[in-house]
């Protein structure tokens, strides 16, 4: 019955990355050999960045109900509730693997594939984060690992930093989001292994979601948007489910290539068409192009799709139907229609000069029927395809040694002048200023940025039609993860809701994309585990359910896995967008107070010392990555952000800036260099060691600052959710010092120290490659 | 007074344009789709931001075949006030509506930042409400915003005071350090001779709210809006 060319054996069925059991499976539900089409569709779709076989078992531990969640992971996007019938779309997913053989182009195509995310679901996107991590771009003097690369590998990475910024500008700034938040951080184990994770928001009417869940037998399956190319075959499975090997390169033609210009065609017409009532259901062709858009839409109606391959728009001849069925090429959608109203569909494409074709359609018996003039290519239950996949409880082991060196931080004796080495970390890239990167994405288009980029914890954009405003942060740190993964994962959700909160938005509920290494390796597993029940919990206890998101695993290159780096968005609602808070101090004389969360505890010195190893200053300034994260006390934190939350409601504080990376002295700073010129005037006092009172990154803290006349007011609100508000200095015209315990221990003017942190990055960059200008 | 905003394909910052002229300034104001000759009896074109074929080769060169472009030019031959920003003035030059061409910043990066503008001449219907020397906080993001005219038509500009926005640092020096993308002569934005095209880089749209940075933007949009209704007045 099957017309094949090439007769499918177990060897082939190997090479496709299925493994003897898998393949199995796949004879037992056709009940005879596939064809090769049908045998790349199982390949695709059972693939590990398809099917979470590896981490489906564990992705049930985590949070996914909450009062305003609408609708939870398995669909496109998470969809929330945000008041007056608007609800906020939003998603993350990681697009490492391909920005690695091709930063610019995998970068790019990265965030085209989150748009599309988005607007399926009848959502206008309004802004984009993007979540980077890259080996190091300058070369250590001390020639610490920790810290600097060899000159090779510092170019490479230099060239692979400048070509996702690039990438991510190039995309996001045609079609017009705004790109308005994000972070970057620098470690040796992203060297051969960048991160690029893409966070996209939308906003819809509630009765204007649209889902991908095919309906009504006979209804007809129309294609849309760019023609099938031979890009991006295979994407899914072989760049994204295995490992780098040092022939990775040769992947490059598995890159697909962005087109944002067709990418606002297509949103734009999408939109339109939507309105006009006839749209059944529609969803992206993103990873494994026509194979899930078909499979997963009707397996999502308990229905069966019937498509004529001829039909396709095809860019190039003599496709195959296994190439055609598994292409990645770009900016295509698929969606079905109300039969009798096509042509409502059509005259909407062709007023934007897109494609749409009837391609096949809705049938009643539940199979995916792949036909190529007529004759059956492939013929396959759906939903054994887009659910049934392999789903595996892997080992799990810890690693035999714990992670991190052997040899824990010496403090500096007390009394030390700490200047320098504030300088030094100031200039780190992963604490300096992130304006080189920000100033090439358009962040401000669409006129809703609040709170730009740089300007406050979290990015705050504005409502049009309502006095709300949406707030958003990611964060992850993967040094944390490393030496404790569920702790670390813990922190990830606590800061990013912590940002959100020092916005004045209330956190409201997350999205996680989960970077690990290789599932098949116990200890890989064991780290995701481990990071999965931190995330619940944290998520638990914050209130902020997971809504979706993506597990991107295999993130090693020659054996050698990234950090753990789960990286968490967290969504928040700020009531009133006039209220936003940003990081930047603000007039001259007010009061800058540390709130926080935790009672006032000990911790013995030893315990400090394990802490303070772990951070970014032990790090940068010692080259040691030892020890564990600083303990979480969850109930502090959300202690800390409900009254950073009440405060800003109030109207009582000036300005929020969360103590994270590079401790208070950096917080400190950053407030400074955001303002008008203004410098801090800080005098601490306590028990712990100078540079873990400086330096030290424990959570569940924040600077705000706060004119005289509202310090009655801030006490109130701080002592009603038992967090404490110790004033320790004032805004003012000046030099900027931090005295501890009554010994001056950071001074300088604030333009010297700007200026370290400032130039940074753009100075490791300047002498880095650059390729690939895209508009 | 009506405003009408052009909309290619690719234009993103239409809805701003919209926005700014319905939402802030309280005026009428429509999209026009560029298929269509039609200019639905506006009194002033907005040609707004974006990339408006995508721009991959250069940018403005298609939109400018666009049916909509016919129109337009016969509106400014008649006198018609025509707002070209950003992508809008790279249209409008490669139209012929202005001379000169943009070329990509000299960093070779897409520039997103808030810049400083100095009004030049302020007798003209886009600047009649702002000061002269005047210096204005307005953002600009593109990648090619970098003027070029040959020196006979920088000559000309400068002759007719044609000029009509200038960068400049904070603090409204015209030098070098001011000049975010390499323009020739720090030029921001131009007119033609007769004073009712003006082509500028930065965006005004985006700077129409406090809140949101900046409202710097009003004085050339409120301009058009007093020039408009003076001329109604007065009749000629």
């Amino acid at each position: 019955m099957l017309e094949t060319e090439i007769r499918v054996t177990r060897e082939i069925a190997a090479e496709h990355g299925l493994s003897a059991d898998e393949y199995s499976r796949v004879l037992e539900i056709l009940g005879r050999e596939p064809s090769i089409t049908e045998l790349g569709i199982f390949s695709v779709m059972w693939s590990e960045h398809c099917s979470y076989k590896s981490s489906k078992v564990h992705l049930k531990r985590l949070p996914t109900h909450g009062p305003r969640v609408l609708q939870g992971p398995g669909e496109n996007a998470g969809v929330v509730d945000i008041g007056d019938g608007f609800c906020a779309v939003f998603k993350i997913e990681s697009h490492n693997h391909p920005s690695f053989v091709e930063p610019f182009q995998g970068a790019a195509t990265g965030v085209g594939g989150i748009l599309r995310d988005i607007f399926t679901m009848g959502a206008f996107p309004i802004a984009v984060l993007d979540s980077l991590r890259f080996g190091p771009i300058t070369n250590d003097p001390n020639n610490s690992p920790a810290v600097g690369a060899a000159t090779e590998e510092v170019a490479r990475n230099r060239r692979l930093l400048d070509g996702v910024i690039r990438g991510i500008g190039f995309y996001g700034n045609c079609f017009g989001v705004p790109t308005v938040g994000g972070e970057v951080q620098f470690e040796p184990c992203y060297s051969n292994n960048p991160l690029v994770n893409a966070l996209a928001l939308g906003i819809a009417k509630k009765e204007n979601l649209f889902f991908a869940r095919a309906q009504g037998p006979g209804n007809p399956v129309i294609y849309v948007g760019a023609k099938t190319g031979r890009d991006g075959i295979h994407g899914a499975s072989l760049l994204a489910s295995a490992e780098f090997s040092q022939e990775s390169q040769q992947k490059r033609p598995n890159v697909q290539v962005g087109d944002p210009f067709m990418e606002k065609l297509l949103l734009e017409a999408c939109l339109e068409a939507m309105k006009t009532g006839a749209v059944v259901a529609i969803q992206d062709m993103g990873a494994a192009g026509l194979t899930s858009s078909s499979s997963e839409m009707a397996s999502r109606g308990g229905l069966g799709i019937e498509i004529e391959l001829s039909r396709v728009p095809q860019r190039e001849a003599h496709m195959t139907p296994y190439e055609i069925m598994l292409s990645e090429s770009q900016e295509r959608m698929l969606l079905v229609a109300e039969r009798g109203r096509e042509d409502e569909i059509f005259r909407v494409f062709e007023k934007w000069g897109l494609d749409a074709v009837e391609i096949g359609r809705v049938t009643d018996d539940g199979r995916l029927r792949i036909l190529e003039r007529g004759n059956i290519a492939a013929e396959i239950p759906a939903h054994a395809i887009a659910e049934e996949g392999p789903a595996y409880k892997r080992p799990i082991a810890p690693p035999a040694h714990p992670a991190g060196g052997a040899s824990l931080i010496n403090f500096a004796p007390a009394g030390t002048d700490f200047t320098e080495n504030f300088r030094r970390l100031l200039a780190s890239p992963t604490i300096a200023s992130k304006q080189w990167i920000i100033g090439q994405y358009d962040h401000m288009v669409r006129t809703n940025t609040r709170i730009v980029p740089g300007a406050g914890d979290a990015a705050v954009l504005r409502l049009k039609d309502s006095r709300r405003a949406l707030a958003l942060s990611t964060d992850g740190n993967g040094r944390w993860c490393w030496l404790n993964p569920k702790v670390g994962a813990m922190h990830a959700v606590a800061e990013a809701a912590r940002n959100v909160a020092c916005s004045g938005a209330r956190p409201v509920a997350a999205t996680n994309c989960l970077n690990f290494g290789n599932p098949e390796k116990p200890e890989a597993m064991w780290q995701f585990s481990e990071a999965i029940d931190g995330i619940a919990e944290a998520c638990g206890a914050l209130k902020v359910p997971i809504t979706g998101g993506n597990v991107s695993f295999y993130n090693e290159t020659l054996g050698k896995a990234i950090y753990p780096t789960p990286v968490i968005g967290v969504l928040g609602i700020l009531e009133d967008s006039s209220k936003a808070l940003g990081l930047a101090f603000r007039n001259e004389g007010d009061v800058i107070i540390l709130l926080d969360g935790a009672a006032a505890a000990e911790t013995p010195i030893e315990g400090l010392r394990r802490e303070f190893s772990s951070s970014e200053y032990a790090k940068t300034i010692h080259g040691i990555v030892a020890g564990e994260p600083p303990a979480i006390d969850l109930t502090a934190e959300k202690r800390l952000q409900d009254c950073l939350v009440a405060l800003a409601t109030d109207g009582v504080i000036e300005s929020a800036h969360d103590v994270s990376d590079g401790g208070l002295a950096v917080s400190l700073a950053e407030s400074c260099f955001a303002s008008d010129g203004l410098a801090a005037h800080v005098a601490l006092d306590g028990a712990e060691p100078d540079e873990s009172a400086l330096f030290g990154e424990r959570g569940a803290r924040a600077v705000v600052s706060v004119r005289t006349d509202s310090l009655a007011r801030v006490a109130e609100v701080a002592a009603k959710y038992s967090v404490s508000a110790q004033s320790i200095g004032k805004a003012v015209r000046g030099g900027f010092r931090i005295e501890y315990k009554g010994v001056l221990c950071v001074r300088g003017t604030v333009q010297s120290l700007h200026n370290s942190w400032s130039g940074a990055l753009e100075k490791a960059l300047r002498y880095g490659s650059t390729t690939n200008i895209g508009q | 007074m009506k405003f009408g905003v052009v909309v290619f394909p690719g234009s993103n910052c239409d809805h701003d344009a919209f926005c700014a002229i319905g939402g802030v300034l309280g005026r009428p104001v429509e999209y026009l789709w560029h298929r269509s000759e039609n200019l639905a009896g506006c009194d002033a074109i907005i040609l707004p931001g974006g990339f408006a074929f995508g721009d991959y080769l250069r940018t403005g060169a298609i939109a400018r075949f666009s049916p909509v472009m016919t129109s337009v030019a016969k509106f400014a031959r008649s006198g018609g006030l025509v707002l070209g920003i950003c992508n809008g003035f790279q249209v409008l030059c490669e139209a012929g509506l202005l001379p000169g061409a943009m070329t990509r910043n000299r960093g070779l990066r897409f520039l997103c930042q808030q810049v400083y503008i100095r009004v030049e001449n302020t007798d003209t219907p886009f600047t009649s409400a702002a000061q002269r020397g005047q210096i204005l906080k307005i953002p600009i993001a593109h990648m090619d915003g970098n003027y070029f005219c040959d020196d006979a038509t920088l000559d000309e500009l400068e002759r007719e005071n044609r000029v009509m926005f200038r960068y400049t640092t904070p603090d409204g020096r015209n030098d070098d350090a001011g000049n975010p993308n390499g323009s020739v002569a720090n030029i921001a934005g131009i007119c033609n001779r007769e004073r009712n095209v003006l082509g500028l880089m930065p965006h005004p749209e985006r700077a129409v709210e406090a809140p949101l940075g900046s409202a710097d933007g009003l004085v050339i949009l409120r301009s058009m809006v007093d020039s408009f209704v003076r001329r109604i007045a007065i009749p000629a």
